[in-house]
């Protein structure tokens, strides 16, 4: 096996010094009742090159060489080159969490920086190291809200992201949290202020909101956040789509904000890994979840940076942990980091403000369902046809359309969900006009 | 070491009653069990405490620990200046570095606590 | 000095915000192909910001330098042994990040349509039943996102079989051997946590275990081997034992590379267990994460599993969420699904035979290890080891050097320390997992330096106090940091020159 550095003579010299004569000597001990009596039935060792061209043939059976005009959690943007090659560095790739602080000063200060790139794009005071995506970002702002409010009960915008809530239904469910759902208004496409003005009460510990929203539209994250204050509630607003904030007005009136970095160089890459984000002000910093680094000084007086409140964390508070997170999405994070430093501030105004262009230019002429700003996402009324037929038709000219709204919107299922990034040519998405029109 | 006018328990608390009020705090022997302690986290002023019962906890780099009160009753004072200093726990923690002052309720309960000889003995076994 | 030395870069590196100049760029995008939109007058100037204050602007070229120079101050698996006990951090194979990134798997959006996600279906199947075979399970899911996730899954998966059955039960037993995820899960899940403490020998106390177990018991949450590296030999008992009383087992399977082609954990009774795929399966650990929680469940969990579960209707590979006892969705999506790429890779380069001989090599650089530094570090608990071995600092610290500052000493010698003070049931430990893909010249160099370190203990032991000397950053001041938290850049704030 060409991942094992010894020779059988090797071998052979490190038993004699433990006194055994095989191998198989080194599990002896254990019980005869639980031992494998057969080999694994998997295949036998394949090389790198059968390897590869295995996975090449599986990347074939997928839709390689269309254009997709998908988002809706998961979107198409460009990756750098630098990108690749940062995080393909053996001592960023191959390192572990950075306890060790005088051993990882390289991991520790691209988390820092990424923390206060964090802060800066979303007007919060303190970030954290990342979390496993924006999905279960959510759940664990909802249970910060609930510690700092000491309230148990949440309200979640039914425009966030369905596969969201869904996560927050898993988690609230087993705990004996009662979540409820907050319309939208069928004009706009954002969240009925009325609605949620109704179902705020003194149990609410947090109001969950997304903006750009599933539907691609704006919240009035101020109204929402007042609405929400009144009540004594937290506001926790979450995104989806990080290049939106390259241009938005960040929610400065948010008690918690949670997102998905994905956007920010990694690939849609069915699904994960992606990189989650918590942020908050800085008097709710000791409850947050997740490993936080910070800036000190070393013995000879020099800057440093080490994982710092790890008090709030399972490896110490156990039962009592702020979550039970440990691992996270470390080395994403750090592509996020990379990404945010090619493009800088220019670029990331730049780059949203091409993503809105595209879409708005997408959008002429198509029958929007919703009147509320959008960013980089729409939703369009299919004309009459089905969104699967329009879907269809599109597959044949190598362009995967949009996600049909009705799998999560019984009364969407008329509509599209189209997304436009920089990445999308004109000519493409004139023939999505074409197929809707 | 430990004052002759304090009380004692075996999580490592002080209790020094003086009237009907008690201030408490952390011994000598449990901050150093600690290390350089970070963080202290204390009951507002107005909460009702219970002898035995967690009222907060005292942070190490790498460690928690909850503090138990001594003596039952309510909060009517914090000492504010550990939440910017927690290193006076360190430095003082018999004086000082006092947690928070109780209203006592039951005033009897000192008696069930050690004497400072009673708390020494029992850090010598 | 003997065994390996480290050079480096000391020179210092300004942070990104500190090389910031208005003006300079890193990027160049495409000309628009569509009108420019005018974003105040769309979204509305409330809804627009005038910029990212003090958001950084570099060249592409200081980018580069900045990530490159700071990598050099990091540690990792390619540059030698890295001995942590309980992260299995083995070698990451470099084929594995260039099939993840194939152009069909890398750039598949999760919500394009089945017919055109085939492949990337396929390989989850196959991942799955590779995964099911190795742990003698029935189902696994691949949704959680890390082994602390998959802790989370698993446990819901318990209770939500419980309920079926009419009661949720309302505590999880969990040895004071284990991981800090497992209570931390446990509460997380609406449980209590019952602690049960091990026996003499650092394992599962039987007798204890059927004194604690009772009508409110929901499961056991085991390591196995425990985090001292020894296999729990009544294992057996244990598990028979819980489900006499209508509890699961859960195995919290961090130390699966021990176990891997000799026994398999749905053979001796758990119900119930994650992977962690970042650790047995070597996907790269990438400074702490992403990971992979891979939870396999035997036939009776199958039916809570978390939607989607992938099955094949005809000749095609559906996702199928019209599960009604499922426990729902753990995460958005299929999971981190890159990372299971490189599972299957690693899975695929070994095969069944290779897997086994992986888990003997594993066994034997720790036993090996072991024996070379019994003479001169205390071994608190002397059953056979299996992938790990765990010592006590009593020796050293009796001359006042804790396990803190071995291991702060063993970076002078080139190597990453071991897992410093776990587990909790050993006072002072030192756990050390070389795992399978160290050479024999490798381990050697690492004993030499263990055995040149108890020796400066001896002689010197104040020397020890003040390592790493040899690092471009000498101790770091955790306290402070801590103390007075700075957990962001910010501008340094403008010198009133009136004031001087």
């Amino acid at each position: 096996m060409r991942y094992l550095p010894k020779s059988d003579a090797e071998r052979k010299e490190m038993l004699a010094t433990l006194g055994m004569d095989s191998i198989e000597r080194l599990y002896a001990h254990l019980p005869k009742e639980v031992l494998l009596d057969r080999p694994l039935s998997i295949a036998p060792g394949k090389s790198e090159y059968e390897i590869i061209d295995w996975f090449r043939a599986r990347g074939d059976e997928n839709a390689v060489g269309y254009a997709c005009f998908l988002g809706a959690g998961a979107y198409y943007h460009y990756r750098p080159v630098m990108c690749d090659v940062v995080v393909s560095r053996g001592e960023f790739l191959t390192s572990y969490t950075p306890y060790q602080a005088e051993m990882a000063q390289g991991t520790l200060t691209t988390i820092f920086e990424f923390q206060t790139m964090i802060c800066q794009l979303t007007g919060m005071d303190v970030a954290n190291a990342s979390m496993y995506d924006g999905s279960s970002a959510i759940p664990e702002a909802a249970m910060m809200a609930m510690r700092i409010t000491g309230r148990h009960k949440v309200l979640v915008a039914r425009t966030v992201h369905p596969e969201y809530r869904a996560v927050l239904a898993t988690y609230a469910k087993y705990q004996g949290v009662p979540v409820a759902e907050i319309a939208y208004d069928p004009e706009t496409g954002k969240l009925d202020l009325d609605d949620l003005a109704a179902k705020l009460d003194a149990q609410t510990a947090a109001v969950i909101i997304q903006s750009p929203n599933f539907f691609g539209c704006l919240e009035d994250t101020a109204k929402i956040a007042a609405l929400a204050h009144s009540k004594g509630a937290l506001l926790v607003f979450s995104f989806a789509e990080a290049v939106s904030l390259g241009l938005l007005e960040p929610p400065h009136e948010a008690d918690i904000v949670v997102g998905e970095m994905q956007s920010f160089a990694h690939p849609p890459s069915y699904g994960g890994p992606y990189a989650g984000i918590v942020a908050t002000k800085e008097k709710y910093m000791r409850q947050l979840p997740g490993r936080l680094a910070g800036e000190t000084k070393d013995s000879a007086g020099n800057r440093a940076f080490c994982l710092t409140l790890s008090t709030r964390e399972q490896h110490i508070r156990r039962e009592k942990a702020t979550s039970n997170i440990c691992t996270n999405q470390a080395l994403i994070a750090l592509m996020a980091t990379v990404f945010m430093s090619v493009y800088g501030k220019q670029g990331l105004r730049e780059l949203a403000v091409q993503n809105l262009s595209k879409a708005h230019y997408l959008a002429g002429g198509l029958p929007l369902r919703f009147s509320g700003p959008f960013f980089n996402e729409f939703a369009v009324s299919t004309n009459g046809k089905s969104p699967e037929a329009v879907n269809e038709a599109l597959l044949s000219q190598k362009i995967v359309g949009g996600l049909p709204l009705g799998k999560y919107y019984p009364e969407l299922s008329g509509c599209l969900l189209l997304c436009a990034t920089e990445m999308s040519r004109r000519e493409q998405m004139d023939k999505v006009k074409g197929a809707i029109l | 070491m430990y004052p002759e006018n304090y009380r004692y328990t075996k999580e490592h608390e002080w209790v020094l009653a003086e009237g009907d009020t008690g201030t408490v705090g952390i011994t000598f022997h449990a901050q150093k069990e600690l290390g350089d302690i970070v963080y202290v986290d204390l009951p507002k002023p107005g909460t009702a405490v219970e002898q035995g019962k967690t009222i907060g906890s005292v942070e190490s780099v790498k460690a928690v620990s909850d503090i138990y009160s001594p003596v039952s009753g309510e909060v009517v004072e914090s000492n504010e200046e550990l939440a910017t200093a927690p290193e006076k726990l360190n430095e003082d923690p018999h004086g000082v570095a006092w947690l928070i002052k109780i209203r006592l309720s039951a005033p009897g309960e000192i008696n069930n606590l050690m004497t400072a000889a009673d708390y020494q003995a029992y850090l010598g076994e | 000095m003997p065994g390996k030395t480290r050079n480096h870069i000391s020179q210092n590196e300004a942070l990104l915000f500190e090389m910031s100049s208005p003006g300079k760029k890193g990027y160049q995008l495409p000309d628009l192909d569509v009108p420019v939109v005018d974003a105040a007058a769309v979204l509305g100037t409330e809804n627009t910001r005038e910029e990212i204050t003090d958001f950084p602007e570099v060249s592409e070229v200081e980018v580069i330098r900045h990530f490159t120079r700071l990598s050099t101050w990091n540690y990792g698996i390619d540059l030698g042994l890295f001995p942590l006990g309980s992260c299995t951090m083995k070698y990451n194979p470099r084929v594995n990040e260039t099939v993840a990134r194939t152009e069909g798997l890398a750039w598949a959006h999760p919500y394009q349509p089945e017919s055109l996600s085939q492949g990337a279906l396929k390989i989850a199947v196959e991942l799955e039943q590779a995964l099911a075979e190795i742990t003698g399970m029935d189902a696994v899911t691949l949704q959680p996102a890390a082994g602390a996730h998959g802790e989370l899954t698993g446990v819901l998966l318990i209770r939500a079989l419980l309920e079926s059955r009419g009661n949720p039960r309302k505590k999880i037993i969990i040895p004071d051997s284990a991981h800090g995820t497992n209570p931390a899960t446990a509460a997380l899940a609406g449980y209590g946590v019952a602690n049960l403490k091990s026996n003499d020998k650092g394992l599962v106390d039987v007798e204890a275990l059927a004194k604690l177990v009772d009508e409110d018991t929901a499961a056991l949450m085991v390591t196995n081997p425990n985090t001292i590296g020894v296999f729990e030999e009544d294992i057996v008992k244990v598990t028979s034992l819980m489900h006499s009383k209508g509890a699961l087992v859960y195995m919290d399977g961090a130390n699966m590379n021990a176990l891997v082609g000799i026994t398999r954990p749905g053979d001796f009774g758990i119900d119930v267990m994650h992977l962690n795929l970042h650790k047995t399966f070597s996907t790269p650990h990438g400074g702490g994460g992403p990971g992979a929680g891979a939870v396999a469940v035997k036939a009776h969990l199958e039916p809570f599993l978390p939607i989607p579960r992938v099955v094949r209707i005809g000749e095609m590979l559906r996702l199928d969420e019209n599960r009604p006892q499922s426990i729902g969705r753990v995460r958005a999506f299929l999971g981190n699904y890159g990372v299971l790429i490189r599972a299957l890779a690693y899975i695929m380069a070994h095969g069944g035979p290779g897997l086994r001989n992986a888990t003997l090599d594993a066994l034997l650089n720790a036993n090996y290890i072991r024996k070379a530094l019994e003479p001169y570090f205390d071994l608190p608990y002397t059953n056979p080891s299996m992938h790990e071995c765990v010592f006590s600092d009593d020796r050293q610290a009796a001359k006042g050097v804790k396990t803190m500052d071995i291991a702060k000493r063993l970076i002078d010698y080139g190597f990453h320390p071991y897992t410093v003070a776990f587990p909790l049931i050993v006072h002072g430990a030192l756990m050390i997992e070389p795992t399978e893909t160290e050479s024999k010249a490798e381990l050697d160099a690492f004993i030499e330096a263990m055995i040149a370190i108890a020796k400066e203990v001896e002689s010197d032991a104040s020397f020890v106090l003040k390592a790493p000397y040899h690092t471009r950053t000498p101790r770091v001041d955790e306290t402070t940091a801590a103390r007075k938290p700075v957990l962001r850049w910010k501008p340094q704030p403008a010198v009133n020159k009136a004031a001087d």
